[in-house]
């Protein structure tokens, strides 16, 4: 049997201030829990075709099994209808929210409806209060609402506060959401989800006990993954470097996307370099809640004040290689400082800095070969690396004063489908792309991915196997990816982080789960994995989703990967192997 | 023996003490910790360790009105279970907010002073110092 309080769901219900719990041991049994449960609640509460700022649009966290029992188990799981898309969101973030949401006693919670006005969400362990937060709402003062909300609450060091900035309170449809300042649900639009609904933060607190079926297996499994994850040299890339490691590999490699993918290796990587970063900014480094690892880097900029001698501030901004790649390399820029402080600005609006980075990358080549021009970028020049341009655009975009940054508020696939230059806007899906040029897989995986999001698929590793063997066949490369997603929805239904994804295989995952009252078969684990991926597809299916119609920007070809010069047919090749892999293995 | 905060600057708030202490009491989660991790005011400000300091003339101890926390030889109490009543006096009394608050039980959740937290700490940040020889009674403290 499975502990009681994790098979329950919240749901919150905002037009109308209710919330009720419901055991929903059906669900959590079938599917573990996570993407698994969060793409049933989605199915029952998201309407066939509604607009996703419909109050209807449910927002739905959901926590794993081994949250809060286990180290790296240290994410949440969030599905919405995504503004970004108009398909399936789906986004995972860390830092305290999926031990909180545990420790309150949920497997899950669903927010419906939409807030008459301003208000944030406070749930304490049974309790769920509804704040007003009119006096947090449009604030643009240096003082975030974080800082309010954890004065206003109880619990500190217990709890997670969830929250979105000025992007989504305008419903940029890829403002982010925020949990412990550094973490986010950052991609799909989340934050304009919670926007919609007039519900600034969600505050979750608990701190009870979860039940172990042994207790000396369950010792057991703890100290075998806590070691790995702090002894091995497994983890270590992620733990000194942090993720931004990857900056010089992925450049020599090709594989670095620079200046709008017109190039995949940038001539002054050196200068935005993990190693560079580190050595001359790097002032912190934090943890996820219950992740020894504890990747997240986080850099110290002083800067003076120009009016007073001697009056300096300094910032702590967080950094990690896909906002490196993102508002560094696509843009051109090796200006380690300027960089940062954009990155801050964005990440105070609470817009997804991939996107944005993304979507400037767009407008600065599309600025230069004159589709658009001072006139539409109202007196700014985007130039590769300038980054006080950057500054300008990125006010004058969450302000959206004329047509055309209305239309850069949308994203590129939107702004270029307006103004032209389809060939070089990087979006998949509607999606803007991540920083991994790795080849043939990784750009199938943002095209067929069941979330569209690099760490959904395993198209950068497969992408590797490819440089070792051009012996490989489309078919196997598309094999290996859908495999993959595969497993990787059992991982994000536990819920680990998948940078422990070497940790938990499937034999650790099987005894880990077998403490926590799950018995189940690696045959088992198979299917629930296939039956959840099977249920997303058709969700995204039901949104309008097809194979058939997915649009390729013609740049990913035109620019060398680490593969090499990709080749369209191989390229359709591997994507109708997916699609028949899907179609034939998932669907049926 | 106690509990030293050797460098909160070092703390990465990765809690691993805190599911450390709850384990060591024979349950899992965050119930039954007897340290804290939290925000210094956000986590850009860095982190606040929370234990046990053990005082010498503890003010828990002179706060409860029923004798239940027994002065240790080097500081810190121990909990005399049967005699507590539940009253939350020793809590108030220590201000540093190391008394933390058994919800099962309701009676407080007093620092044995074993050091396992400090194990599962991969940054040094918490260490425990002294000899073991007054260890006598300190097991009783939770669960």
């Amino acid at each position: 049997m499975l502990d009681r309080k994790y098979s329950r769901v919240l749901y919150i219900d905002l037009t109308n201030k209710r919330f009720y719990k419901e055991d929903r041991h059906d669900l959590f049994e079938k599917y573990i829990g996570g993407a698994g449960v969060a793409i049933q609640l989605l199915k029952e509460n998201c309407p066939q075709g509604i607009d996703a700022f419909d109050p209807q649009n449910p927002i739905i966290f959901a926590v794993g099994p081994l949250n809060g029992l286990f180290p790296l188990a240290s994410k949440t799981v969030a599905m919405f209808k995504s503004p970004h898309t108009g398909n399936l969101g789906e986004s995972h973030a860390g830092g305290r929210s999926a031990v909180a949401i545990r420790m309150a006693g949920y497997g899950a919670i669903v927010i419906k409806g939409k807030s008459e006005r301003p208000c944030y969400i406070a749930i304490h362990d049974g309790k769920v209060f509804f704040r007003d937060a009119t006096t947090l709402w449009g604030n643009k003062s240096s003082i975030s609402a974080g800082h309010f909300i954890r004065e206003n609450e109880p619990s500190t060091g217990f709890r997670t506060i969830i929250r979105i900035g000025h992007a989504g309170e305008r419903l940029i449809p890829f403002a982010c959401v925020a949990t412990e300042t550094y973490r986010h649900f950052g991609r799909l639009g989340l934050g304009a989800v919670f926007g919609s609904k007039n519900l600034k933060a969600v505050v979750v607190s608990g701190k009870r006990s979860l039940p172990v079926f042994d207790t000396n297996q369950y010792n057991k499994v703890y100290d075998e993954i806590f070691k790995s994850a702090t002894e091995s040299a497994l983890m270590k890339k992620y733990h000194e470097i942090g993720t931004p490691v990857n900056v010089a590999s992925l450049n020599i490699s090709n594989g670095l996307p620079t200046r709008n993918l017109k190039q995949s290796s940038f001539e002054k990587a050196d200068k935005i370099s993990g190693e560079a970063i580190a050595e001359g900014f790097l002032g912190k480094r934090l943890a996820c809640a219950h992740c020894p690892v504890a990747c997240i880097h986080i850099a110290a900029i002083r800067e003076p004040y120009s009016d007073e001698p001697y009056f300096y501030k300094t910032t702590m901004i967080g950094y990690d290689y896909e906002l490196i790649y993102a508002l560094g390399s696509m843009l051109g820029g090796s200006d380690v400082p300027g960089m940062l402080m954009l990155i801050d600005k964005i990440e105070y609006a609470g817009l997804d800095c991939m996107t944005t980075g993304v979507v400037f990358a767009w407008m600065t080549e599309a600025f230069e070969r004159g589709i658009i021009t001072e006139k539409e970028t109202m007196g700014v020049i985007p130039k590769w690396g300038d980054y006080k341009s950057y500054q300008e655009a990125l006010r004058l975009l969450l302000e959206q004063p004329n047509d055309f940054y209305l239309a850069l508020s949308k994203g590129v696939r939107h702004v270029a489908s307006i103004y032209g230059g389809k060939d070089f806007a990087l979006s998949f899906g509607g999606n803007e792309m991540p920083g991994y040029h790795t080849g043939p897989s990784a750009h199938v995986g943002y095209l067929i991915g069941a979330r569209h999001s690099h760490l959904d698929n395993a198209g950068y590793s497969v992408d590797k196997k490819l440089l070792s063997s051009s012996e490989i066949t489309a078919q196997e490369i598309a094999s290996l990816i859908v495999s993959e997603e595969k497993w990787r929805q059992i991982l994000s239904s536990l819920v680990i982080c998948f940078f422990a994804r070497e940790i938990y295989k499937p034999e650790v995952v099987l005894r880990a789960l077998q403490t926590t009252g799950f018995n189940l078969s690696q045959e088992e684990l198979t299917s629930i994995s296939k039956e959840i991926l099977k249920e997303k597809y058709a969700f995204k299916i039901r949104e309008g989703f097809s194979f058939d119609n997915l649009e390729i920007p013609e740049r990913i070809f035109q620019t060398p990967s680490s593969a090499g010069f990709i080749n369209k047919d191989f390229f359709m090749q591997t994507l109708n192997s997916a699609k028949e892999i899907i179609q034939k293995d998932i669907m049926s | 023996m106690r509990l030293e905060v050797i460098d909160a600057d070092k703390c990465v708030g990765c809690q691993s003490c805190m599911f450390a202490c709850t384990r060591i009491h024979k349950d899992a989660g965050l119930s039954k910790t007897c340290i804290k991790v939290r925000s210094a005011g956000g986590m850009e400000r860095g982190f606040m360790v929370v234990t046990c300091i053990a005082c010498y003339d503890p003010p828990c101890a002179r706060a409860c009105p029923e004798d239940a926390l027994i002065v240790r030889e080097s500081g810190g109490v121990n909990l005399n279970k049967s005699k507590c009543t539940g009253c939350g006096n020793c809590v108030k009394s220590c201000i540093v907010k190391a008394v933390f608050w058994d919800d099962d039980n309701n009676k407080p959740l007093i620092c044995r002073y074993c050091g396992y937290c400090a194990k599962y700490c991969p940054y040094g940040v918490i260490e425990l110092k002294g000899d073991k020889k007054d260890m006598k009674g300190a097991d009783n403290n939770v669960g």
